[in-house]
């Protein structure tokens, strides 16, 4: 900031430079983003379908008055919200064990973090895909390195939710293994040496000083997974399409079959309105929270 | 604390290093059993139990970029020996090559629409991260956050109005189309991950610099952008992953001319003519890159997925 008052001497002056090089930026994010969220907040209050031909019909809020009285949004709202949650949690038991257990001398430990977090760099339709694969019920490895004879996955109304979690459990745990160690690679050693002085138990020195310390970044992890498990699409339709029947419909598949496949427009609009609400929600406490662990 | 630990201690560390070990191969399986599939006779592919060892070989990547028939009677011994290497692979398996498949056209696509979006996400990201960083702005905080929030959206809110919007101005199903949607979901991540990287660097360069008579485009050009070389390549591999993994926006936008691979592999799975050594094989070739990149960015990787808001 300090550079404002050195003068350019020649050429564009700084304010000019400024605006050159950021309002094309906004200006591209706002056409792209913003204008189209404008067209379809007006697509919202219209009986309209994209294929018809048809002009859409004006019918104020009666888009969004039947999808609020609709018991099948409620539903993949709360399926949605049932997958954030234990894919979330099974993400931070799993990637902070991994942490613990990786927070020492080993030999090749770099190789090892790297291949452990091969899978969260990998696309999220593909790994799906290949789980499937994994999860084939008659001769898929999962079953097999199990033991547990021919049990259905995907095609199973009680376990496809989980099943979809459990792959990304896998795929985003290193996720939070990875900010775990840079947390607890940041906790001073001479805290566990004063514990380990006044004879300090194992657990306490980890519930005292490991896990305070850790916690800012743990939360990140958590938020950035909380965001992204909200928004889940990809693994899912993949995976199961939202099936067995409902049983993983996420919000966001209901919104794609509606907008997609079968072009209710204006309705799926709507829908979508409802969901940005969320999730401008969301990622509200998301932005604050961030904000804090950068001022740290 | 190499004096006070006892053999307690000692003992306790070594086993969790077998664990960590343990843990690593588990971990693993998933993806090494992907890559074998790649390679694995149709007959091993999908067995019970599942086969382990097998004599690997190529056929299944031929079969991925080729559209083949059944042999209706056995090939004459001179037109297979005078077949190409892939032609015999395909003979050995009672088929024959009609023609090529689409699927190295959406590979192509995929590189392309990649390549392209990323290039133009880090030009612009680059100069606004400069930007940015360097100059006082009313609301800065506030511009940064609307630029992060873009990222927020999930992509099928967007979709819905973009299609339509794409549909007026025929840019459903086109490279520039997706290039276009590309660009913009790695914007955000360019202008931020930039900052971070242009945070770091003093401005007593640039003040230097200026002094000297250059002018700020000058030090920009030529003082900043070479001390943030290692940023920007970062930056641009995150950029190409992102555009090269994403499904959503390509499966609604696009459907045969500029189809990108991830839509494309799940998609050819019912289509008979593929079986599982295929697809695998088909993902194979698509993870590999990726997988090759994840180990060059090693060191980059907590920044780059938290949008560099930690750096180590």
């Amino acid at each position: 900031m300090t550079t404002n008052a050195v003068m350019a001497r020649g050429g564009l002056s700084d304010l000019s430079i400024r605006n050159l090089f950021i309002i094309p930026t906004l200006v591209f994010l706002i056409l792209i983003n913003i204008f189209p969220l404008f067209y379809s907040l007006i697509l919202s209050f219209a009986d309209y379908s994209a294929i018809s031909g048809k002009p859409p019909i004006w019918i104020g809020i009666r888009n969004y008055r039947e999808l609020l009285n609709d018991p099948h949004v409620w539903n993949s709202f709360y399926i949605t919200l049932k997958y954030a949650i234990i894919s979330v949690f099974g993400q931070l038991v799993v990637g902070f064990v991994i942490a613990l257990l990786l927070n020492r001398k080993i030999p090749g430990k770099g190789v090892i973090t790297t291949l452990l977090l091969l899978p969260m760099m990998m696309s999220m339709a593909i790994v799906g895909l290949f789980w499937k694969l994994l999860y084939s019920p008659s001769w898929g490895i999962i079953n097999y390195l199990l033991g547990i004879g021919k049990f259905v996955w995907i095609s199973n109304v009680d376990v496809a939710l989980l099943a979809i979690a459990i792959t990304d459990i896998w795929m985003w745990s290193p996720f939070v293994m990875l900010l775990s160690l840079a947390g607890l690679s940041a906790i001073p050693q001479h805290l566990y040496e004063a514990a380990a002085i006044d004879r300090a138990s194992r657990w306490f020195t980890f519930r005292r000083i490991t896990l305070p310390l850790v916690s800012p970044l743990l939360l990140i992890a958590v938020i950035f997974r909380t965001m992204e498990a909200f928004k889940t699409f990809d693994l899912a339709y993949i995976m199961t399409g939202g099936g067995p029947g409902t049983a993983t419909e996420l919000i966001s598949i209901k919104l794609y079959n509606m907008a997609f496949p079968q072009w209710q427009t204006g309705k799926s609009a709507a829908l979508a309105y409802i969901v940005l609400i969320v999730i401008i929600g969301v990622s509200n406490i998301y932005i604050k929270y961030l904000n804090k662990a950068k001022e740290r | 604390m190499p004096e006070v630990v006892s053999t307690k201690a000692r003992f306790f560390n070594k086993i969790a290093v077998v664990i960590v070990l343990l843990l690593t191969v588990v971990y693993l399986i998933p993806l090494y059993w992907i890559g074998s599939t790649a390679f694995k006779p149709r007959s091993a592919a999908t067995t019970v139990p599942p086969t382990v060892f097998f004599k690997p070989e190529l056929t299944p990547f031929v079969k991925l970029f080729t559209k083949r028939v059944q042999l209706r009677k056995v090939v004459s011994q001179e037109k297979y020996d005078a077949a190409a290497w892939y032609e015999k692979l395909v003979y050995d398996a009672g088929e024959r090559i009609i023609t090529n498949s689409p699927f190295l056209n959406r590979f192509w696509n995929s590189i392309i629409i990649a390549g392209i979006s990323t290039i133009l996400a880090l030009t612009l990201g680059t100069f606004t991260a400069y930007g940015f960083s360097r100059f006082k702005l009313a609301g800065e905080n506030d511009w940064l956050f609307f630029i992060l929030s873009t990222r927020m959206l999930p992509p099928v809110v967007v979709a819905i109005p973009i299609f339509l919007m794409f549909r007026t101005i025929g840019l459903v199903d086109s490279h520039a189309g997706l290039i276009l949607l590309y660009t913009a979901l790695n914007l955000s991540f360019c202008v931020w991950l930039m900052k971070g990287f242009m945070d770091e660097i003093p401005v007593e360069y640039e003040e230097a610099a200026l002094v000297d008579g250059y002018t700020r485009f000058e030090a920009f050009w030529k003082i900043v952008l070479p001390q943030s070389a290692t940023g920007i390549a970062a930056t641009a591999v995150f950029s190409f992953i992102t555009a090269w993994n994403e499904y959503a926006l390509a499966l609604m936008m696009t459907n045969r001319k500029a189809q990108t691979a991830p839509p494309f592999i799940p998609s050819q799975l019912g289509s008979g003519m593929v079986d599982w050594t295929t697809i695998a094989a088909g993902t194979f070739i698509f993870l590999f890159p990726v997988a090759i990149f994840t180990f060059i960015l090693r060191k980059h990787l907590l920044r780059g997925v938290t949008f560099g808001a930690i750096r180590k």
